[in-house]
């Protein structure tokens, strides 16, 4: 990147894009054009910068400036007042929630302070399209190392030092499965690389592809060399089209410098690597399940054993790991294990990405530290709770997971505390949740989507969610019974302990975490049917206090249905049999008229 | 479901699909992407020609089929609407956003309106989670979709002003 003095980095994500960011670059480079200013500066469309809730963004390097919620207008004020003058603009710096104060420099934002970045070192620093930017950035250094001056065997112990334990969900510690991999016997072997991403509102993995694609076909490379095979597959949904892009040009990159291919770096190494396409299902991220689908077949799971390491893709031995795992490998090579295993906590080492969403003010993608705290995480990163509501809950792990209360805001999250709480880990979704998120709606929700992509195989996963979700949809709709509550129980455990794969043992998760932390407002909802969360629309009934009512008109030319009748200037009455309970009357009517019971 | 007779061309068109990836079986799913990506569905016809080239019983096809959500059977509107069900959108109300555009267009999930103009689907994180609850319109994604925004949404495709739908 040397012979630019200046650096304008537009983010490429999915979010931005969808913000026109493109357009933004595009106009950047027409006005520097104008100012003969091509040569001297840089636009580069980067990987996600993380604050999604404040898209797009754009940063300015060397100085570090941040810019949020740039529009494709802004871009002629940025390069007169910036670029030409040299004076920041002011309206678009991103400001202190608190003080209020323009922050200039990206390290004085709150929401990057608290963050490590390992995975996602690379990601809104250098243009994924380009290899050259991340060889400038120590980009496949690690895979030199490891060919030139390592054996097999001390890379695998390096790994295993780190304490590096895999990000895909299950926490299985990659030193030791590289080992298990290189142990078994056989004349191909395969590296896979898991971007099936399937939980609902996650996309780390997803950010990690489209920001920096080189990072996990060095590592890939780098597991071929340790387990001895010279083939890596990229198992990717096919729903990630930029991701599958870049990856594209990466993988062509790398070709051309020799990188991937014959004979890599002159040390007679081979290893390249091919994508294969997910098709929308989500039980295809268990490892088994992604394996029959990589072989043209329905991705239904088996029993392990066999495991992957022995009877992987085509019966051969398969290294199967996430695309998060694999970026931290080229850093573990380059820094040293100690280094590494330096960071977080005593059996969880190293940083976790995660997808922070929901009811908080900075949406967005953070890395950080294993060991920090919920609180540090929602509070001073995610910068509170969305319209100052109260905070009620984190979900982790998505449909495999549960919820941690606000008891353990001051827990020290890592792979072990969060099981412990009834959680877990899981591929990194965090969605937080507020009083008006009902739990039962929640629970329900999580189980609407098993249903949807159970494979069907086994019985307990397929006949019972089914049941477990009807009489989670009974208590919605206020004909569930005590009795439903020991039901819900019991069926949930006998799902966990009968079903043949991941996705089963722990579907019923969302349900019995919310039985145990909000029992009350299941209770609630059999007992006196009510939702305090005002989400269970069934339960709900909109009424019209016709003291109150001045005749104004609003919610009846407001209501979508059609429900609402009454003469201008007299009470208005809502007919309740074509109320659909949508809440506009409610959010409409500026004389507190209507009611909700 | 009526029968359909397929063209020569489009048979040809799925022959070559099957031949560049050598008549493999085990490349059957990237045969189908291909195929659905040029004829826009896959409805039975078309699998049993699959299944001849590759020389699999059209039961292994139709299993495969039915096994994805991204495969379908039945060809989507002209303009497919998809709303994001992921959870970050859900707690954002993506629910009410979507009951509403069952309403407007008298539709189900997975159907399409009868002068095939609009289809509807859900989605599972678009990986905007930022602008929840999402709403895509072919490639063209909206942020932050309210109920009360739906009808100009739809609005903006039926008039045929659909040269933007690109744009974004
Ligand atoms: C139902 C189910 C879904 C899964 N989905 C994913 C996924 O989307 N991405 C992923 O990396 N691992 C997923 N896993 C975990 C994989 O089976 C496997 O453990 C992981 O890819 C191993 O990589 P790691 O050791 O690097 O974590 C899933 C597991 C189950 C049971
Ligand atoms: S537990 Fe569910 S997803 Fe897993 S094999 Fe059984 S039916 Fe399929
Ligand atoms: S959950 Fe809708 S975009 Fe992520």
């Amino acid at each position: 990147m040397a012979e630019y003095n200046m650096h304008i980095l537009v983010c490429g994500g999915t979010g931005c894009k969808a913000s026109q960011s493109e357009l933004i670059k595009t106009n950047f480079k027409t006005r520097l054009n104008e100012f003969g200013l091509t040569d001297e500066i840089q636009v580069v469309l980067t990987g996600c910068f993380g604050f999604c809730e404040k898209g797009p963004i754009v940063k300015i390097l060397p100085d570090n400036t941040f810019y949020t919620q740039v529009t494709p207008e802004d871009v002629s004020e940025i390069v007169e007042e910036h670029i030409i003058k040299g004076r920041k603009v002011e309206r678009l710096l991103y400001k202190d929630p608190e003080t209020k104060a323009a922050i200039g420099d990206a390290k004085g934002m709150d929401f990057y302070k608290k963050q490590i970045r390992i995975a996602l070192r690379n990601c809104g620093f250098i243009n994924p399209e380009n290899i050259e930017e991340y060889i400038g950035r120590d980009g496949y250094a690690a895979l030199g190392t490891c060919l030139s001056e390592k054996t097999p065997d001390e890379v695998i112990q390096m790994i295993k030092d780190s304490g590096l334990r895999g990000r895909g969900g299950g926490g299985f510690p990659t030193g030791l499965k590289w080992d298990l991999t290189r142990k078994s016997e056989s004349d191909q072997k395969y590296v896979v690389c898991n971007a099936d991403e399937g939980d609902p509102g996650a996309f780390m993995d997803r950010s990690i592809l489209e920001g920096d694609p080189h990072s996990v076909l060095e590592a890939m490379a780098i597991c071929g060399y340790c387990i001895g095979a010279d083939k890596g597959l990229v198992y990717i949904r096919a729903e990630y089209p930029l991701a599958i892009e870049r990856l594209k040009i990466a993988i062509n990159q790398a070709r051309e410098y020799g990188l991937l291919g014959n004979d890599i770096l002159g040390a007679g190494f081979n290893f390249d690597v091919e994508i294969r396409y997910g098709a929308g299902a989500f039980v295809c991220g268990e490892e088994t399940a992604l394996i029959h689908s990589m072989e043209g077949k329905r991705g239904e799971p088996t029993v392990k054993p066999p495991f992957p390491a022995e009877k992987g893709y085509n019966g051969k031995p398969t290294n199967v790991n996430n695309v998060e795992t694999f970026a931290n490998i080229p850093v573990i090579i380059n820094k040293g294990a100690e280094w590494f295993a330096s960071i977080g906590t005593a059996n969880s080492k190293g940083t976790k990405v995660f997808a922070l969403a929901g009811k908080i003010n900075n949406v967005g993608l953070i890395e950080v530290p294993m060991g920090i705290t919920l609180r540090e995480i929602i509070y001073d990163i995610g910068g509170g709770i969305k319209d100052g509501r109260e905070f009620k809950a984190v979900q982790t792990g998505g449909p495999s997971g549960g919820c941690l209360t606000k008891s353990f805001l001051d827990t020290p999250i890592d792979y072990d505390n969060l099981v412990a709480a009834g959680s877990m880990m899981g591929s990194g979704g965090m969605i937080v949740l507020d009083d008006t998120d009902c739990m039962v709606a929640i629970a329900k929700f999580y189980l609407e989507f098993t249903l949807d992509e159970s494979c069907g195989k086994c019985a307990p996963c397929r006949i019972g969610n089914k049941r477990l979700h009807e009489i989670l949809e009974k208590i919605t709709v206020g004909d569930g019974k005590i009795e439903d509550l020991d039901r819900l129980r019991m069926l949930s455990t006998v799902i966990k302990d009968t079903s043949l794969c991941g996705l089963g043992q722990t579907s019923p998760n969302p349900v019995l975490s919310t039985l145990d932390h909000f029992y009350d407002e299941y209770l609630a909802h059999v007992t006196s049917h009510k939702c305090v969360a005002g989400q269970c629309k069934a339960l709900m009934h909109y009424s019209i206090d016709a003291e109150r009512c001045t005749g104004c008109t609003l919610c009846f030319r407001n209501c979508p249905v059609g429900a609402i009748s009454g003469e201008r200037r007299a009470p208005h009455y809502i007919d309740q049999s074509l109320c659909i309970k949508c809440g506009v009357c409610f959010e409409k009517c500026k004389f507190d008229a209507v009611l909700i019971a | 479901m009526p029968k359909i007779k397929l063209s020569e061309k489009t048979i040809g068109l799925i022959k070559d699909v099957c031949a560049d990836f050598g008549n493999q079986g085990s490349e059957l799913i990237n045969v189908l992407h291909q195929v659905q990506g040029k004829l826009g569905y896959l409805p039975a016809e078309v699998q049993e020609v699959i299944a001849k080239e590759l020389n699999i019983s059209v039961a292994k096809v139709y299993g495969v089929v039915t096994f994805y959500s991204f495969f379908t059977m039945i060809p989507m509107g002209e303009f497919p609407i998809s709303i994001c069900m992921g959870t970050a959108c859900y707690v954002r109300g993506s629910e009410q956003v979507l009951a509403e555009f069952k309403r407007q267009l008298s539709i189900e999930v997975g159907q399409s309106t009868a002068d095939n103009k609009f289809s509807l689907n859900c989605l599972r994180c678009v990986g905007a989670c930022g602008l929840a609850p999402v709403v895509m319109v072919g490639e063209k994604v909206y942020g932050r979709v309210s109920p009360q925004m739906v009808k100009n949404i739809i609005a903006e495709y039926k008039e045929g002003c659909a040269t933007e739908s690109k744009s974004a």
